[in-house]
């Protein structure tokens, strides 16, 4: 349901775009593939796959898979690591930096914390 | 390096997230799964540190490196029973580093490269808006969030009438702007800021008047908005990786968000929107408690002495009170007596999802032992004592019994069916839902009034010596 509701959320929100696009390549490609077409797609598939790996995941860790996908969200490291690193300026340097900062304590922080849960989970034999 | 070989990395790295994640899904490959998500991390940073464009790396370094050791520090010293203080401060964090970085690419020179050749950057302003307006929101919510579980004082429950009108209209106002932003891409940048302004005030707005049983919901979707935001921030980029991991991420935080809901009864749209509508007939703690009886440790202890079957429904209490290693001392002296120990957990017990299994983990208990809520009440009448240690509403029967409980409805641990229950608790004050629990008076209960964990320590005691 949720999931759905999402689906439908983020086709409205594109849809504009996705016509507008699609009107401007079909002009310049003659029809050919479209990039953000492929993003989404992309994206879609994504958040299946997501779906059905973590309906598996059973309760007892759904704490270390917080904090463990947290680690992955910031994932948005990379973009940072672009803006700051990049030809871009001294606003967007700085942007960068700070973005930088953040992100690698998310994803650093978000995956030692994990590690150190889930070494305590174990069954004595 | 050239850029598709960045990309080719780009590709390993997200296998290498997908096959973590899996491995999550059992807590023997854990450990392993959440490694391999961590060398994906690396893969993806090494190529894009190697990427064509970067041009100095020396600061790059020196921020990674304060990021790490803020980030190791936070994450080594924390107590278990704060994790989901530091869930939501690192979910703000990733929220914050999205906002940045879609800031950052609209004062870069791709964005005013695409300005000048005037075509094709419709889509991308489109999700620069998006990662604005989700990265803001979950900025700020986490920050309240986190300042909500940390108790910190001047983050207080705020509730004013006319507040949902507020939300609804800030959240208008954002995506107003965030169209602004699209159709006058010359003024992208002062539109982007004035969204994220708005956006954090939403998010602020959005999670103050959330109070502390539904946490878990507001903490999930958190999780789950940081996750949609690097995707948008993907689509800003072009960059798959950070879509197909904010993907699943969003998917991931999705997931808990509905099982936190299905475990309360409640629709997502109360929990961020509603608040707990009080009962129809609502009867008067002096009419529900007239017949509480109270009992000693001592008298527990010969109790669980002769029992069978011991269960024990840990909730938020057991982790104020810090009592998991006083509960585990009673679980190994038990087992060592012969007598059965299993611990029953409400999905929405504590304030995050998995809360008490990981303090229970903390305090060494086996994970076997815990059961989920519905297989404790399949065995709850060969249950000889159940043992309430700190929950409240998530045991409360008139969920099962009174149709016009605010409760009414919600999936409770049947603890009311076992033969004796023990309630451990301070007094007879009421849960989060602020209704009175008539299992405290049912025929069958025994309350032990004090702190949880001196009172389980206390039990511990007369049960060696008896």
């Amino acid at each position: 349901m949720f999931v759905l509701t999402f689906a439908v959320q983020t086709i409205v929100e594109e849809l504009p775009v996705v016509v507008e696009t699609l009107e401007k390549t079909a002009e310049a490609t003659d029809g050919g593939a479209n990039h953000l077409i492929l993003l989404l797609t992309v994206f879609a598939l994504a958040v299946f796959l997501g779906v059905e790996i973590i309906t598996k995941i059973p309760p007892t860790l759904h704490t270390p898979l917080m904090s463990g996908s947290n680690a992955i969200s910031g994932i948005a490291l990379l973009g940072a690591i672009l803006a700051a690193g990049g030809d871009n300026g001294t606003w967007a340097h700085m942007l960068g930096y700070a973005a930088v900062v953040f992100a690698t304590m998310n994803v650093v922080g978000g995956f030692v914390v994990t590690n150190r849960m889930l070494a305590m989970f174990r069954t004595r034999k | 390096m050239r850029p598709d070989l960045v990309d080719l990395a780009y590709l390993l790295a997200a296998i290498l997230f997908v096959i973590g994640l899996k491995g999550l899904t059992r807590p023997r490959t854990a450990v392993r799964g959440n490694m391999l998500g961590a060398l994906a991390m690396l893969f993806a940073v090494v190529a894009t540190m190697l990427h064509q464009d970067i041009i100095s790396w020396t600061g790059l370094l020196i921020a990674m490196g304060v990021g790490s050791v803020l980030g190791v520090v936070l994450a080594l010293k924390i107590e278990m029973t704060a994790m989901p203080q530091l869930v939501a401060l690192f979910n703000g964090l990733g929220g914050g580093a999205s906002v940045l970085v879609a800031g950052a690419w609209l004062s870069g020179k791709e964005f005013s490269e695409k300005l000048a050749s005037g075509n094709g950057f419709m889509d991308a302003l489109t999700a620069t808006a998006a990662s604005g307006l989700i990265g803001a929101i979950t900025l700020s919510g986490s920050l309240v969030a986190f300042g909500k579980l940390q108790e910190l004082k001047f983050v207080k429950d705020i509730s004013f009438p006319g507040q949902r009108i507020l939300n609804l209209l800030l959240a208008l106002g954002s995506i107003g702007v965030g169209y602004l932003m699209v159709v006058q891409p010359e003024n992208a940048q002062l539109w982007f800021w004035l969204l994220a302004i708005t956006a954090t005030t939403l998010g602020v707005f959005l999670v103050i008047s959330i109070g502390g049983a539904d946490m878990p919901v507001v903490i999930a979707l958190l999780n789950s908005y940081s996750g949609l935001a690097a995707s948008a921030t993907g689509f800003v980029l072009n960059n798959n990786l950070l879509i197909i991991a904010g993907a699943l991420v969003g998917a991931s935080g999705l997931i808990l968000t509905r099982i936190m809901c299905v475990a309360m009864n409640r629709s997502l749209w109360a929990v961020l929107f509603g608040k707990m509508q009080s009962g129809g007939t609502m009867l008067s703690d002096d009419e529900v408690y007239a017949n509480v009886k109270s009992t000693s440790p001592e008298e527990v202890a010969m109790m669980l002495e002769v029992a069978q079957n011991v269960l024990i429904v840990p909730g938020y209490g057991m982790a104020v009170a810090q009592a998991q290693h006083t509960v585990r001392d009673l679980t190994n002296l038990l087992l060592k007596k012969d007598i059965a120990v299993n611990f029953g957990i409400h999905p929405v017990a504590g304030r995050m999802p998995g809360h008490m299994n990981v303090l229970l983990a903390e305090a060494d208990i086996d994970y076997d032992r815990l059961k989920e809520m519905d297989e404790v009440n399949a065995m709850m009448d060969q249950v000889d004592v159940a043992i309430v240690l700190g929950a409240n509403d998530v045991v409360n029967p008139s969920a099962r019994t009174d149709p016009n409980s605010p409760i009414a409805g919600m999936p409770i641990i049947d603890v009311d069916k076992a033969r004796t229950v023990i309630v451990v608790k301070r007094s007879l004050s009421p849960g989060f839902a602020g209704i009175a629990n008539p299992l405290f008076a049912a025929d069958n209960t025994m309350m032990l009034f004090g702190d949880g964990k001196q009172a389980i320590s206390e039990v511990t005691k007369a049960l060696n010596e008896g």
